[in-house]
C-alpha cells in the first residue's frame, strides 16, 4: 500500500534501530507528543528495540484524552434532550464524565450518531431541519479546518439548526505548559505530524530555542517514528538545538495556508481546561462571536446552566501520564480498577491514548502486576 | 408453519393486497397463512417443510449430531456480496462446518417489524432460498412473529441447524496439539469493510464485497483429503484476534502469529488504515482459521486453493508453549506484541 508498506520495512527498522543504538551515549528523555505516535511504539513494539538509555514518554497528544469531565458532562446533558441529534466522532462516546458516557446516552434513547466528517453532521442537519444537530467539535489542530469549513457552509446555507460544542485544543501551548513545569523532564519532542501538516512548524522554532529543547516533526508510521527519533537523538549527543522535519512528504515550514485561513476565520484562541492537567492559556479554540448562532454552549445556556463542575475519578492519574510524568502501568489502578470495560479516564478507552495503548499490545503480566 | 385449508401453494395469493408487514402477518389467522404460503413456502420449499406439519422428521444418520444456532441482526439489510438472508443460511452452514459437521437441515425464525416492505421481505427470503439450495442445505421448518413498528430493525431471522459429524472426527479446541500450524482460508476483513460502507455511506478506492459464503464443502473435502484437522472456527464479528484468543483459551496454549503472512486485501487495508480500524479485528462471513498438523500444512492449503471460497489461504501461526494463552503476534517490523481481546466494539477514531 502507497506511504504504508514503505514506511513497515523490517531492514529498515532494523538498521534505524541500530543507527539509534550506534548514536546514544547517554540517557535521554523524548517525548512523542501524539497518542497516534504512542499506538506506533506500542502497537509495533519500537520500544523494544531502542537502547535502555533512551527513554520514550508518552505525551498530551490524545485529543479524546484532555477533553474535562465537564465537556464530557456537557456533551451528555445535551445528546440527553429531546429534539437534539448528537454527532461524535467514535472514540468519545466511551469517555466517561462525572455523569456518565455517551454510550449511556445512546442505550437510554438518545439520538448519538458516530460521524466521519463534519460535513456529513452539517449534512444531517440539512436533512432533519426539525431537529437541533449538535456536534462534539473534539481535536487538535487537525480537525478543526474541517469543522471551520462545515460551520462557514452553514452561515453560507442559512441552517440554524448546527452547533458545535467545541472542545478543541491547540498542541504548542501544551508542550510549553509541559516544559515550563519544574517536574519537566522531557529533551526533546517528536512534534505530531499530523498537526504540522496543518500548522506548518514555524511556531516550533521559538519554543525549540526558549526551552533549549531540539523538536523534530515526525509522522506514524514506524519507520516515521524511528527516523524521527534517530534524527532527535543526533541533536542531543550533538547539543544542537534545532526544528528538523523528519514528516517531509506531508509537512511543510508553513503549513496548509488554506486550511489556516479557514479557522482563524472562524475560530479564535481561548484558555482550555485539559483534563488531568489543568488550566493552560491560549490553549483551546473558540467559535469568533460572528459565528455565535453555531455555539452550542450559548444555544442551549439555560439546559447547560444547571450542570455543577464536572469532578475527575480521583483515583485516575491520567494527568501525570499525560504529563509524561507516570507510565500506563506505573499507576495502581492500571489493568485493576481501571480497564476499557470499566475506566476512570479517558487514557484507557480512547484509541489514541496511551493507556489504551499498554493495555491492548502489552503482556497480561506487565498488566496483572 | 402450520397447515391452511384455505390456501395451497399453488393458489393465486392476494397478499399484494398488503405491500407492508402489518402486525396480523404474525397473528396466527388468514394473513399469517397468506405469509407463510405465498412468501416462506414458495421460496424454500422442499418435500419435509411441504408436508406442513409442526417440525421435521427424518430418520438419523450414523455419526455424531451437531446442533447449533444463531440469530442474525444486520444494517443494512442489503450490502455488497450478500444480505441479511444468505447471511443467515451461511453462518449457521459454517458453525456446523466448524464442527467437522455435514450440514443437514435448517430452520428459519424471523421476527418481523410492522410496516417492513413485502418486496423487501421477498427479497431476503429469495436469497435464503437461493443461499439454501446453493449450499445444498434445506430449510426445513420456521416461525414468524410480527413485532410493533419501531420495535425491531426491519427483519430479525434465527437460524438453527443440524448436522453430522463423520466417525473418527473430532474438531474441537482440546483437539489442538502444541506444535500445530495456523492456518487463514482467504483474505480477512471484507465483509465487515463491506458493511460499513455502505452502513456509513462511505465509498473507498476499489470495490469490497462481503466474503460471506458457506464453507462445509472445503471443511469436507479437507476431511475428506486426509488432512487430520484439529481445529476450526469461522472468523465473525471479532474477526481473526478474538477467535484465536477463544480458541488459546479454551485449548490452554499459547500462539504467535505472523502479521506479514495474514492476507489482507488492499482496499480493504486502506479502508482499515483511514478509519483507524484494525482489520485483524474486523467481521468475516466466510473465512476460518484451521489447526492442522505442521507437517499437513502444505497438503491442507493445496485443498484450500480448489475451492473459489478460499481466498488466498495462508499459513499465519503456530502454537507456542510459552505464555498460554496469550496470542502474540511478530509485527511487520519484527517486534512482538500481545494481540488481545478487544473491548467493545471498534470505534473509527478521531483523526
Amino acid at each position: 500500500m502507497k506511504y504504508v508498506d514503505e514506511f513497515r520495512n523490517r531492514a529498515v527498522a532494523t538498521a534505524l534501530a541500530e543507527r539509534i543504538k550506534k548514536t546514544v551515549r547517554r540517557p535521554w528523555s523524548i517525548m512523542e507528543v501524539c497518542g497516534g505516535q504512542t499506538h506506533a511504539i506500542v502497537r509495533f513494539g519500537l520500544d523494544s528495540l531502542l537502547p535502555p538509555n533512551l527513554t520514550l514518554v508518552h505525551g498530551p497528544g490524545c485529543p479524546v484524552c484532555v477533553t474535562s469531565v465537564s465537556l464530557i458532562d456537557r456533551a451528555v446533558c445535551l445528546a440527553s434532550l429531546p429534539g437534539v441529534i448528537f454527532c461524535s466522532f467514535g472514540d468519545m462516546l466511551r469517555v466517561p464524565g462525572s455523569r456518565g458516557d455517551l454510550f449511556g446516552v445512546k442505550a437510554a434513547g438518545g439520538d448519538i450518531r458516530i460521524i466521519y466528517s463534519p460535513l456529513d453532521a452539517l449534512e444531517l442537519a440539512r436533512n432533519n431541519p426539525d431537529r437541533d444537530v449538535v456536534c462534539f467539535a473534539v481535536g487538535f489542530e487537525t480537525t478543526a479546518p474541517a469543522w471551520a469549513m462545515a460551520v462557514t457552509q452553514a452561515k453560507q446555507a442559512g441552517i440554524t439548526n448546527f452547533s458545535l460544542l467545541i472542545a478543541h485544543v491547540l498542541v504548542p501551548p501544551a508542550m510549553e505548559a509541559i516544559l515550563a513545569s519544574p517536574q519537566n523532564r522531557i529533551q526533546g519532542f517528536l512534534a505530531a505530524g499530523h498537526v504540522c501538516t496543518v500548522m506548518g512548524y514555524e511556531e516550533y522554532e521559538a519554543i525549540a530555542q526558549r526551552y533549549r529543547v531540539p523538536i523534530v516533526v515526525t509522522g506514524f508510521e514506524p519507520l516515521d517514528v524511528l527516523e524521527g527519533i534517530a534524527m532527535l537523538v543526533s541533536q542531543l549527543e550533538e547539543g544542537r538545538v534545532e526544528v528538523e522535519n523528519q514528516y517531509v512528504r506531508s509537512v511543510s515550514r508553513e503549513g496548509n495556508q488554506q486550511a489556516k485561513s479557514v479557522v482563524d476565520r472562524v475560530f479564535e484562541p481561548a484558555s482550555r481546561i485539559w483534563r488531568g492537567i489543568g488550566e493552560i492559556p491560549a490553549s483551546g479554540l473558540r467559535l469568533k462571536s460572528s459565528y455565535n448562532t453555531y455555539n452550542a454552549e450559548l444555544k442551549f445556556q439555560p439546559d447547560l446552566a444547571q450542570l455543577a463542575d464536572g469532578v475527575e475519578d480521583p483515583e485516575c492519574r491520567s494527568g501525570l501520564v499525560l504529563q509524561g510524568l507516570l507510565k500506563p502501568p506505573d499507576c495502581p489502578a492500571f489493568g485493576i480498577r481501571c480497564t476499557p470495560e470499566q475506566p476512570l479516564g479517558a487514557p484507557m478507552v480512547s484509541s489514541e491514548g496511551a493507556c489504551a495503548a499498554y493495555y491492548r499490545y502489552r503482556s497480561h503480566a506487565t498488566r496483572d502486576a | 408453519m402450520t397447515q391452511s385449508k384455505s390456501f395451497e401453494p399453488a393458489c393465486p395469493l392476494p397478499i399484494s393486497a398488503t405491500k407492508t408487514v402489518q402486525l396480523a402477518h404474525g397473528g396466527g389467522g388468514r394473513l399469517m397463512q397468506e405469509l407463510i404460503q405465498g412468501v416462506f413456502m414458495r421460496a424454500f420449499h422442499n418435500p419435509m417443510l411441504d408436508s406442513l406439519h409442526d417440525g421435521a422428521i427424518w430418520p438419523v444418520e450414523k455419526g455424531t449430531l451437531a446442533f447449533t444456532t444463531d440469530s442474525y441482526v444486520v444494517r443494512p439489510l442489503f450490502f455488497p456480496g450478500g444480505d441479511i438472508g444468505s447471511l443467515a443460511v451461511n453462518g449457521t452452514i459454517n458453525d456446523l462446518a466448524m464442527c467437522g459437521a455435514k450440514p443437514l437441515y435448517l430452520s428459519a425464525g424471523f421476527i418481523l417489524e410492522e410496516g417492513l416492505s413485502m418486496e423487501v421481505l421477498r427479497r431476503v427470503v429469495n436469497s435464503m432460498a437461493e443461499a439454501a439450495r446453493t449450499a445444498g442445505v434445506p430449510i426445513v421448518t420456521g416461525d414468524t412473529k410480527v413485532v410493533d413498528r419501531g420495535k425491531g430493525d426491519g427483519i430479525f431471522i434465527n437460524t438453527a441447524g443440524v448436522g453430522v459429524v463423520p466417525a473418527g472426527v473430532r474438531v474441537l479446541p482440546t483437539s489442538i496439539q502444541p506444535d500445530d500450524a495456523i492456518l487463514v482460508s482467504g483474505h480477512l476483513g471484507s465483509h465487515g469493510v463491506a458493511v460499513l460502507s455502505v452502513r456509513e455511506g462511505l465509498t473507498f478506492d476499489g470495490k469490497v464485497e462481503s466474503d460471506s459464503a458457506p464453507l462445509h464443502h472445503i471443511v469436507s473435502d479437507l476431511i475428506q483429503s486426509g488432512i487430520e484437522i484439529h481445529c476450526l472456527r469461522d472468523l465473525t464479528r471479532g474477526g481473526l484476534a478474538s477467535a484465536l484468543n477463544e480458541l488459546a483459551t479454551a485449548a490452554k496454549v499459547g500462539m504467535v502469529v505472523e502479521e506479514a503472512a495474514i492476507p489482507v486485501q488492499e482496499p480493504v487495508r486502506g479502508a482499515c488504515e483511514l478509519l483507524g480500524l484494525d482489520p485483524l479485528y474486523v467481521a468475516n462471513e466466510g473465512r476460518f482459521v484451521a489447526m492442522v498438523p505442521a507437517q499437513q500444512v502444505e497438503a491442507a492449503l493445496a485443498v484450500m486453493r480448489r475451492h473459489e471460497v478460499a481466498n488466498q489461504p495462508a499459513h499465519i501461526g503456530m502454537m507456542t508453549d510459552r505464555d498460554p494463552p496469550l496470542v502474540v503476534l511478530r509485527t511487520v517490523v519484527g517486534t512482538h506484541r500481545v494481540l488481545d481481546l478487544l473491548s467493545g466494539e471498534q470505534l473509527p477514531r478521531i483523526c
